[in-house]
């Protein structure tokens, strides 16, 4: 008989970061090792990294060869967030010019992505004249692509050529009977296709894709968009079926669906996923799978940290103006990259030492747990206005909010709200709805909101909404503030498992 | 004979590659077919390439003025439901 191995008890006792994680000591944040050293800098790949590292995206590739019902070519809205939205087309040239622009004024940019506002891979001479020129003068820059996966199978070699490592396909399902309410149409071929005719064949292409990519190792990352009635019930099947192939990461969406954005999806008023509903899907696939929880589904011309957008300092007249000496920026953020990499090695040190520090010990003797321990109190979900992995912004200047769980495992990020609507121009989009009241009600399904301050009003509003504000932990690291609050709630009583005084799912 | 990209076209790039007689061209605000060399494709394939993957309904006409993609037929949209969806957006 084999002897229980003490090791292999639930992340519990470890103090564990994230929900994914493996029972094996390397695995503490979902990931491997040599997968954790090929995303660290990437922001979009690692939740790690997306509190120190930024992205941008190229918009030089206009042309689609799909139709999704989420989807409207039409439209460009400064005030709106969301993707394949872009204000200003480049050219290659163009492109290039703004990248170096970028980088050498961000040196925490490290990942230049093309995503649209159409399919990258359906405009190949311009994507591909983008990361040839770059692969050239900017070596430091991880350069990422995010497909449709149509024609993904075609330049599967230059894409490897390139030495692109990341990739990302869009997988909304696997089952060409879903995919027909998601694709009216496809172009393949020299004809347009219809239905699910053509979802069978972009189901096929992406899933050869996928494999194709994961046999050469590149990484490659699934974005599927949840859509409530029509894919909801089938995603966790994709979440198992992608792993399978070897993607890494999932990465579920809530739909962005509006009468204004002229979507099929929009007009039709198919409506989108209620915050919980989120988190409860990406839970539900978090089994089989390593989930991506700090998405912002950013515009396909944004520029910076995820969750804000600098592009309005990079438009075309500005950079045409700026001087770049991109040797000079290249010393520059080799030293700024390295500063944060040491910085991250010494967070995960100190979150994963050997003996469990903020948590309380469980301590379990089942050999391979198929379910966690009982644990002392149950999980509550908190809201924090956060930037750079600390909780340092005031709660009315905050236009985010990132969302964890705490419980005896430790806090895990598992989503992230938005502060404000998509679309901020009120009189012509908004309703009467203040501010505050939408925060609010993004916030209905957490019960602390931690931030750096928190005016008067707010605070009173926020606790009669079941809410509870907390300002006493300005400044310090996300996951010790949530944990300090969670184990002051678990002492004070607050958190007995047992029938619930839960808040509204 | 020969088709026609009205002001509806959003510039998308995704026709002119696509023509089998380089007849489509960048152009302001809209791209364009020079009808000289356009021949709907007639020979070359079996269907009009450009409004083949064009996304936008209406965008590309033939020489009696019909849409090629008429609406309602790419977006699934049902031309009365755009219409009130509209209408209910004004009314805001």
């Amino acid at each position: 008989m084999d002897l229980p191995v003490i090791e292999s008890s639930p992340p519990a006792a470890t103090g564990c970061s994230a929900g994914s994680c493996g029972s094996t000591a390397q695995q503490v944040d979902g990931l491997s090792d040599a997968i954790r050293a090929r995303v660290q800098d990437h922001p979009c790949y690692s939740e790690d990294a997306h509190h120190y590292f930024a992205r941008m995206h190229v918009a030089v590739a206009p042309a689609c060869n799909i139709q999704c019902h989420y989807c409207n070519r039409k439209y460009d809205c400064a005030n709106e967030s969301r993707p394949g939205v872009v204000s200003e087309l480049l050219t290659p040239d163009q492109a290039v010019r703004k990248t170096l622009a970028v980088a050498a004024t961000i040196p925490q940019m490290t990942v230049l992505g093309i995503a649209g506002p159409g399919d990258p891979l359906a405009n190949p001479q311009r994507t591909f004249e983008t990361f040839r020129q770059l692969a050239l003068k900017a070596p430091d820059i991880k350069l990422c692509v995010s497909t449709n996966g149509l024609v993904l199978p075609d330049h599967v070699d230059e894409l490897a050529r390139y030495n692109i490592d990341h990739v990302t396909i869009t997988i909304n399902c696997v089952d060409p009977d879903v995919g027909a309410r998601i694709y009216p149409w496809i172009f393949w071929k020299n004809k347009r296709v219809f239905g699910r005719e053509a979802a069978a064949i972009l189901i096929e292409q992406q899933q050869k894709g996928l494999e194709m990519l994961t046999a050469r190792g590149i990484l490659v990352k699934v974005n599927s968009v949840l859509i409530p009635g029509v894919n909801d019930q089938h995603l966790p099947e994709v979440s198992k079926v992608v792993k399978s192939k070897g993607a890494f990461l999932h990465n579920v969406m809530p739909l962005i669906a509006e009468a204004e954005h002229g979507t099929f999806y929009g007009v039709m008023g198919q409506r989108s996923p209620k915050p919980a509903e989120l988190k409860a899907l990406q839970d539900a696939c978090e089994g089989d799978m390593n989930m991506m929880r700090h998405c912002r589904q950013c515009r396909a011309d944004a520029v910076g940290l995820l969750g804000e957008d600098r592009g309005a300092e990079f438009t075309l007249d500005r950079i045409d103006t700026m001087e770049i000496d991109y040797e000079a920026a290249m010393v520059v953020r080799a030293e700024l990259r390295a500063q944060i990499a040491a910085e991250l090695a010494e967070k995960r040190a100190r979150a994963h030492p050997p003996a469990a520090t903020a948590t309380p010990q469980v301590i379990s003797f089942q050999p391979h747990a198929a379910k966690p321990a009982p644990v002392p109190g149950r999980p509550v979900l908190m809201a924090v206005a956060a930037k750079d992995g600390l909780v340092a912004v005031h709660f009315g200047h905050a236009r985010e909010f990132l969302v964890y769980e705490a419980s005896a495992s430790g806090a895990r990020l598992v989503g992230h709200r938005k502060a404000e609507s998509y679309c901020s121009g009120d009189e012509s989009c908004g309703d009467a709805e203040s501010v505050l009241e939408k925060t609010i009600r993004a916030l209905a399904d957490c019960e602390v909101v931690l931030c750096s301050r928190i005016g008067y009003e707010p605070w009173g509003q926020l606790e009669s909404a079941g809410i509870q504000p907390n300002g006493e932990h300005a400044m310090q690291p996300i996951v010790d503030a949530v944990m300090a609050v969670w184990n002051e709630m678990l002492a004070a009583g607050k958190l007995a498992v047992g029938p619930i005084v839960a808040k509204r799912a | 004979m020969a088709l026609e990209i009205i002001e509806s076209c959003v510039n998308c790039w995704a026709c002119a590659p696509l023509c089998p007689n380089q007849a489509i061209y960048e152009a302001t605000p809209h791209f364009l077919i020079e009808a000289d060399k356009c021949t709907e494709c007639l020979g070359d394939f079996a269907e009009a390439q450009c409004a083949s993957i064009c996304p936008i309904e209406g965008a590309i006409i033939n020489e009696l003025g019909e849409a090629l993609n008429p609406p309602g037929s790419l977006t699934g949209i049902p031309p009365e439901r755009w219409a009130a969806a509209q209408a209910e957006i004004a009314a805001r």
